[in-house]
């Protein structure tokens, strides 16, 4: 009797299934050990891929605990695609509900940040407008005025101090995370995203901007803190704006 | 150097690598013996960003072979109509040298295993295989070469040989092949045959490009060899001493050396790559 492949990957995904019926050793005895090869390499060529793409996690929690929460992952949410480079984006929601991991509420959101940096690796190249043409924008004008903001650009707001605890465990420097939220821009200017602080008060400002609002709506859930040219010159200055338009 | 009848680069019969990207500045300044490379299509899908803009860059310097690693061609499912589409405009965007895939399944279901599982060897199977490469040959406009597989186990169900099923395939289907020479060997220890024997029943007038990598050594419970094909090592003597069999039966091919885990510095990677150098002159004279 053939196994089917659903027989196969079932058998796969769960060492406590016994290997499937008809596969044998070149000397006509059942396969045993063999089988275990290919669950093998399934479940670590993907605790690989999930230690490759969440690299602040693993240091978080550890290497021997990121491998055995990787394990229930990997069997919970297998990939959806051949694409490598787009696997778990589960990881977020499922860290919410992992109970060995509810000492840490700030993964999540950390996990959201390592996908986002990810996203915008491979996210599509933009050209950047010329400064000087939005600084021809008629004050007047600005009030109607709407950004368009380059593929690679992904804001990930939190509650926690999402930037702090991403640098300290990134090796990208800085003291201990201050206990306060913190929201992440990232940025790519050339091919290396990277996580930057928007600012005082201006991730609500931020946020309504990429949805798409007028710079008037998006000023009016402005904090007390925010500085508009600030802003402005950390994206211009990031090619971060790929064109604008104005609404009457 | 251009193909006479598809007017494409087409690959030199010398080595080449599997590109890594901690590799590309030498290679840009360097390459050696290496006058191609091979990359995996399946991370030259993304949208943008340095990938892809290496892989533009790369592709004026280097004759490139597109290696496809997800399309399971041996599935019982239907092909992921998304991925087919993502391999044509792939190769229609780089325009590649070669384009191969595996013998093998990896999804199921629509989930994604991320191995090359293995098929029994039988008349279903076949025809399978030759709907799923009829079938990606027309979305890409191209023939393709088809890699023989590492086993580790057999099927009781099938009723061919691999080289027989191998043939069967090129035969309907006019796809070219891929010989990996360390899957052979990995394959034939694994399973008790002689490897120099399945190199002799290969369609060697088939073979579009030779692939060498290295392989793990394990045991199984009975105390039998068992060879696991990892990409993590340098090829082992036996390897070369099949290769230098294989290669006085076809004459000079391309050559790649595949190393993906643990992957090592240029040096050491380019040592392998004038070993098959080497191997490829002897196999001239």
């Amino acid at each position: 009797m053939m196994p089917g492949q659903t027989e196969f990957t079932a058998a796969l995904m769960d060492a406590s299934r016994p290997a499937p019926q008809g596969l044998r050793d070149g000397r006509g005895r059942q396969a045993g050990k063999r089988f275990d090869v290919y669950r093998n390499n399934v479940a670590v060529s993907l605790t690989e891929a999930l230690e490759a793409g969440f690299p602040v996690i693993r240091k978080l929690v550890g290497d021997e605990f990121f491998r055995a929460m990787a394990g229930v992952f990997l069997r919970a949410h297998p990939p959806a695609s051949p694409l490598m480079m787009h696997y778990g984006a589960e990881m977020p929601a499922f860290l919410e509900d992992f109970g060995p991991a509810g000492g840490l509420p700030y993964l999540p959101d950390v996990a959201r940040l390592e996908l986002a940096l990810r996203r915008s690796y491979h996210a599509a190249d933009a050209a950047p407008i010329d400064p000087a043409s939005l600084a021809a924008v008629p004050p007047v004008a600005m009030a109607g005025l709407r950004l368009h903001f380059a593929p690679a650009v992904i804001l990930v707001t939190s509650s926690f101090p999402i930037l702090d605890i991403w640098r300290v465990n990134s090796g990208a420097g800085g003291g201990a995370p201050r206990p306060k939220e913190q929201t992440a821009l990232v940025l790519r200017p050339e091919f290396d995203p990277r996580p930057v602080d928007p600012g005082p008060g201006a991730a609500p400002v931020l946020a309504a901007l990429i949805e798409g609002a007028t710079l008037a709506a998006s000023l009016d859930r402005a904090g007390p803190e925010f500085d508009l040219p600030a802003l402005l010159g950390l994206l211009l200055s990031n090619g971060v704006i790929t064109g604008f338009d104005l609404e009457d | 150097m251009l193909d006479a009848t598809t007017q494409r680069p087409a690959l030199p019969h010398t080595p080449g690598v599997g590109y890594k990207a901690q590799h590309y500045s030498a290679l840009i300044s360097d390459p050696g013996c290496v006058g191609w490379l091979e990359v995996h299509a399946e991370n030259y899908m993304g949208q943008g960003g340095r990938p892809l803009a290496q892989l533009r860059h790369l592709s004026e310097r280097f004759p490139i072979s597109v290696h496809g690693v997800g399309l399971s061609i041996g599935g019982e499912g239907r092909l992921d109509p998304e991925h087919l589409a993502r391999l044509a405009h792939l190769v229609d965007w780089l325009n590649p040298a070669s384009f191969s895939e595996h013998l093998a399944w990896s999804t199921h279901d629509s989930h994604f295993l991320n191995d090359l599982l293995p098929l029994p060897y039988n008349a279903a199977t076949l025809a399978r295989v030759c709907d799923h490469i009829d079938e990606l040959q027309e979305t890409i406009g191209r023939k393709m070469l088809l890699e023989n597989p590492s086993s580790y186990l057999a099927f009781e169900a099938s009723d061919m040989t691999e080289t027989e099923f191998l043939r069967a395939v090129s035969d309907r289907t006019g796809c070219g092949l891929l010989l990996d020479v360390n899957n052979v060997f990995v394959s034939a220890t694994n399973l008790g045959y002689s490897p120099q024997g399945y190199i002799e029943a290969y369609p060697l007038d088939r073979v579009g490009e030779i692939h060498l990598g290295g392989h793990d050594e394990d045991q199984d419970e009975h105390g039998a060899p068992l060879l696991i094909d990892s990409h993590g090592r340098e090829v082992v003597d036996p390897v070369w001493a099949l290769l230098d069999h294989t290669l006085a039966l076809t004459g000079p091919r391309p050559l790649l050396i595949e190393w993906d885990t643990d992957v090592p510095d240029w040096p050491v990677l380019e040592a392998e790559a004038g070993r098959a150098h080497a191997a490829l002159g002897a196999a001239v004279s």
